[in-house]
């Protein structure tokens, strides 16, 4: 779980219920330039199928998802 | 930006009829995650769901459904997250999402447009919404 990636944009929703690591997801992915990398950390165990579901029809890249004692880090790279 | 869209090919029609804050709640998580992931959304608001999103109660408790009873109550409130009118705002934010007054339902409260919160977009017949709504099933919370 080396985390290479330069991230531009950390987003702890950690303890937020469903669908709001999600939203907080699309916000910031919606700011950012295209080519930059946003992590968000979740709670919510709706996150770990939402996210991939919504990063792959929005046409963005999940480039890492790891799961840790103090939750799960989603790595979303903003491709267009 | 297309992609994230799909052309109103295939739309969700919300009718809401309760007005209790975990029906409203569940209509508002579905609406969400449609606009989400790219569903156009034509929210339809009838009887006791019409009255909760009046100006001066949206933000009021509006209760639960009976099935909640006092347990499922608690649930509700230690769970917390966001209050369902900040859900819809979050799907018109993030997608293509209409909300409108049945026409009968707010001539039956005796309801103007300015008696609603602002996510009312306006009113219409239910022929109007049909329409709307395409030729696929309707959703009735």
């Amino acid at each position: 779980m080396g985390a290479t990636v330069e991230v531009h944009r950390s987003i702890d929703a950690r303890g937020m219920p469903c669908p709001g690591p999600l939203m907080s997801l699309i916000g910031a992915v919606r700011e950012a330039e295209v080519g930059q990398v946003i992590e968000v950390w979740s709670t919510d165990p709706g996150s770990a199928t939402d996210i991939p579901a919504w990063v792959r029809k929005a046409g963005h890249d999940l480039v890492e998802v790891e799961e840790t004692p103090e939750g799960t880090r989603f790595v979303v790279r903003k491709a267009r | 930006m297309t992609r994230d869209r799909d052309d109103g090919r295939n739309p969700l029609p919300l009718v809401l009829f309760s007005g209790t804050d975990d029906r409203l709640t569940a209509a508002a998580v579905l609406a969400v995650g449609a606009a989400a992931m790219g569903r156009r959304v034509h929210v339809f608001l009838q009887y006791w769901a019409l009255d909760a999103f009046r100006a001066d109660r949206i933000a009021k408790d509006h209760g639960a459904a009976p099935e909640a009873g006092p347990e499922g109550r608690a649930a509700m409130q230690r769970h917390g997250g966001q209050h369902w009118s900040e859900l819809f705002r979050q799907a018109k934010e993030v997608g293509e999402v209409r909300i409108t007054a049945c026409a009968r339902s707010m001539e039956m409260l005796g309801l103007s447009m300015e008696d609603l919160d602002p996510l009312v977009d306006g009113q219409e017949g239910v022929a109007s919404f049909l329409l709307a709504a395409g030729d696929g099933g309707i959703t009735f919370i």
